[in-house]
C-alpha cells in the first residue's frame, strides 16, 4: 500500500467499499439477468450487509482509530450509528420485496440504492473532513431522491421524489454554503482546524454566525425539524411505504450523526450562537408536529408528523449538553429507529396507509394489532419500551440541566401525542373492519421478520435496557 | 471580503428564485445558483489562504451539482410523462 493509501485507510474505508461493491452488483445483475434477476437480489444484499456488519464488528476491536489524515475517525460513535443504519437497511429490504412485487415495480436498482444509500450514510457517522461529509451527505441524499420516486407510474410518488428533490437540495446549497464559510474561517477543511479556527474568533463573530445559520437550516432541513419540515409529510406520505420507513430512520438518524459531530466538534466553541437556534427549533417541532399530527387520517401523514416531534425531542437532547443528554439522544435515536420501521412494516403488512385500512385489525390479525399497540405506546414515550427509556433520558437530562422550562413543554407534548397514538388503537380495535379490507393472513416472512425483530428490541430494551444504556454510553463524544 | 457578498448576493437571488418561481425548470437553475455562489466562496477562500482544499472542494460541489441536476430532470421527465406539466403549482396531489 502506498503512502497516500495505507493499510489503517483501507481497513477504514472498507464497509463502504462492500456497501458500493454490492451495490453495483446488484445494478449488473439486474442489467444481466433482466427479469430472472428477481430472486438473486435479496441473496446479494443480506450477505453484502452481513459482511459489512463483519468489517464494523472488526474496526470496534481496535476503535477508536482515525484514516486519511484525520478525514474519517472510526470510534465508538461513528460505530454505534453506522450498526444503526446497517440494521435499518437489512429490515427496509426484507420489507421491500413483497412490496415491490405488490406493486409490480420490482426492480434490481432498487436494492442498489438501498446500499448505496447505506454507503452515503456511513461517511456521515465518521466522517471529520468538510469534503468528505458532504459526498456522503449527498450519496445518500441523490439515493433517496431517486427512491422517494420509485413508484414510477404513481403520481404521488413522482410528486413526492420530485417536492424531495426540490427541497433537498435547496438544504444541500445551503449547507454547502456554510461549509464554504467555515473552510474560510480556518483555511482548512478538517475538523481541528475549524475547531480552532472558531475559538479563536470572538463570540458572535458575523461569518461565524452566519456559518452557523446556513449549516443548521440545511441539517434542520434534513432531520426534518421546523421551520424546515413542510416537505417531511408530503414526502412521507407520497413515497412507497418502504422506502418511507427507510427514509423517516436512516436520512433522519444519518443527518443527526451529522449534527451531533459538527456542532459538539467544530463548532463547540461557539455553542451560544447556536443553541438558541436549536432550542427554537426544538420548541417548534414539538409544537407544530404533536399539534398537526391531531388532525391526520392517513397513518404515513400522522407518523411524518409524529417524526418531527421526534426530532424535536433529539434536538432537547442536544440542548441539555450534558453527559445524560449525550446519552439520551443515543438511546432515543436507536429506540426510534426500533419502533418507526416496526410501524411501518405493519403499514406494510396490511398494505395500507389511511387509517381506515387499519380498522378492525384486532379482529383480523391479532398478533400485527398487539405489536403495533407496543409501537404506538413507545412512540407514546410510555413503559415498558425503548420509546420511554429514550426520553427519560432527555428529561432527566433536561432537569439535571436546569432547564425545567423545556422539560415541561416537552412533557405536556407527551399528553398530547397520546391522544392521536390512541386514535390509531381505537381504528384497530373499536371499530369494525369493512369486510372488503384486506387480509393479512399471508404476511411475508420478511415481513414477519422485521415485524419480531423490532417488537423484540423494542419490548427488551424497555423491559432491560442496561445493554442499550452501557453501549449509548461508549458512544458518547468526547 | 468582496468575494463574500457577491456569493451572498448570489445565494439570496437563488433562494428567491426558488421561492417564487412557478416552473420547476427555473427552481432547478436557482438550485445551480446556489451552489455557484458556494463554489466562488471557496475559490476566492482557497486563493486567500493559498491552499488546494477549496479549489478540491469546488471540483467534488460541481460534480454533485451535474449528478443532483441529472436526477432532477429525470425526475421532471417521469412526472410530465404523468401529469404534462412543469408548473409547481399545478402539482398539488399531495398537499404541499
Amino acid at each position: 500500500m502506498s503512502h497516500f493509501y495505507t493499510d489503517v485507510d483501507h481497513f477504514a474505508l472498507l464497509p463502504v467499499i462492500l456497501l458500493a461493491l454490492f451495490g453495483c452488483a446488484v445494478f449488473l445483475f439486474d442489467f444481466l439477468l433482466g427479469e430472472r434477476s428477481r430472486r438473486w437480489q435479496l441473496a446479494l444484499v443480506l450477505p453484502g450487509l452481513a459482511l459489512t456488519g463483519w468489517q464494523l464488528t472488526r474496526q470496534g476491536e481496535i476503535a477508536p482509530f482515525t484514516a486519511f489524515h484525520g478525514a474519517l475517525t472510526i470510534d465508538a460513535f461513528g460505530l454505534f450509528f453506522n450498526w444503526l443504519f446497517l440494521v435499518t437497511a437489512g429490515l427496509v429490504a426484507l420489507l421491500s420485496y413483497r412490496y415491490l412485487e405488490v406493486e409490480q415495480e420490482h426492480q434490481g436498482e432498487y436494492y442498489g440504492l438501498v446500499l448505496m444509500a447505506q454507503a452515503g450514510a456511513y461517511f456521515l457517522a465518521v466522517g471529520t473532513e468538510l469534503i468528505t461529509i458532504f459526498v456522503g451527505l449527498e450519496t445518500m441524499s441523490i439515493s433517496f431522491y431517486v427512491l422517494a420516486g420509485f413508484l414510477r407510474r404513481s403520481r404521488r410518488s413522482n410528486e413526492a421524489a420530485l417536492k424531495y428533490l426540490l427541497l433537498g437540495a435547496f438544504s444541500s446549497g445551503l449547507l454547502a454554503y456554510g461549509f464554504s464559510l467555515l473552510y474560510g474561517l480556518a483555511g482548512s477543511t478538517y475538523f481541528g482546524d475549524i475547531a480552532a479556527a472558531v475559538a479563536a474568533r470572538p463570540a458572535f463573530d458575523p461569518l461565524t454566525v452566519l456559518a452557523i445559520l446556513t449549516v443548521s437550516a440545511g441539517i434542520l432541513f434534513k432531520i426534518a425539524a421546523a421551520p424546515f419540515h413542510m416537505w417531511a409529510p408530503d414526502v412521507y406520505e407520497g413515497a412507497p411505504t418502504a422506502v418511507t420507513a427507510y427514509l423517516a430512520v436512516g436520512s433522519k438518524l444519518g443527518s443527526l450523526a451529522l449534527l451531533l459531530r459538527l456542532f459538539l466538534g467544530p463548532l463547540g466553541a461557539a455553542r451560544e450562537a447556536w443553541e438558541p437556534l436549536l432550542i427554537v427549533a426544538a420548541v417548534v417541532s414539538l409544537t407544530v408536529g404533536n399539534l398537526a399530527a391531531l388532525t391526520q387520517s392517513n397513518v404515513k401523514r400522522l407518523l411524518a408528523y409524529s417524526s418531527i416531534a421526534h426530532a424535536g425531542y433529539l434536538l432537547l437532547g442536544v440542548v441539555a449538553g450534558n453527559a445524560t443528554g449525550w446519552r439520551g439522544v443515543a438511546v432515543y435515536a436507536a429506540a426510534y429507529a426500533l419502533m418507526t420501521l416496526g410501524a411501518f412494516a405493519v403499514l406494510l403488512a396490511v398494505h395500507g396507509e389511511e387509517m381506515t385500512d387499519l380498522n378492525g385489525l384486532a379482529r383480523r390479525h391479532p398478533a400485527t394489532a398487539a405489536v403495533m399497540v407496543l409501537f404506538l405506546v413507545s412512540l407514546a414515550g410510555l413503559p415498558p419500551t425503548a420509546g420511554f427509556v429514550g426520553k427519560y433520558y432527555i428529561f432527566l437530562a433536561l432537569i439535571e440541566a436546569g432547564r425545567y422550562g423545556l422539560a415541561v413543554v416537552g412533557a405536556v407534548y407527551v399528553a398530547v401525542a397520546l391522544f392521536y397514538y390512541f386514535r390509531v388503537v381505537r381504528s384497530m380495535f373499536l371499530t369494525p373492519g369493512a369486510a372488503a379490507a384486506g387480509p393479512v393472513a399471508g404476511l411475508s416472512a420478511g415481513v414477519r421478520v422485521a415485524l419480531g425483530v423490532t417488537g423484540v428490541l423494542t419490548l427488551g430494551a424497555g423491559v432491560y435496557p442496561e445493554p442499550l444504556l452501557q453501549w449509548a454510553v461508549r458512544a458518547v463524544l468526547k | 471580503m468582496h468575494y463574500v457578498a457577491v456569493s451572498l448576493g448570489l445565494l439570496l437571488i437563488g433562494t428567491a428564485g426558488l421561492l417564487l418561481r412557478r416552473n420547476i425548470v427555473i427552481i432547478l437553475m436557482s438550485i445551480e445558483l446556489i451552489l455557484n455562489a458556494v463554489n466562488l466562496n471557496l475559490v476566492a477562500f482557497a486563493r486567500h489562504h493559498g491552499n488546494a482544499a477549496g479549489q478540491v472542494f469546488a471540483l467534488f460541489v460541481i460534480a454533485v451539482a451535474v449528478a443532483e441536476a441529472a436526477v432532477g430532470l429525470g425526475i421532471l421527465l417521469a412526472l410530465y410523462r404523468n401529469r404534462e406539466t412543469v408548473q409547481v403549482d399545478e402539482i398539488d396531489l399531495l398537499k404541499w
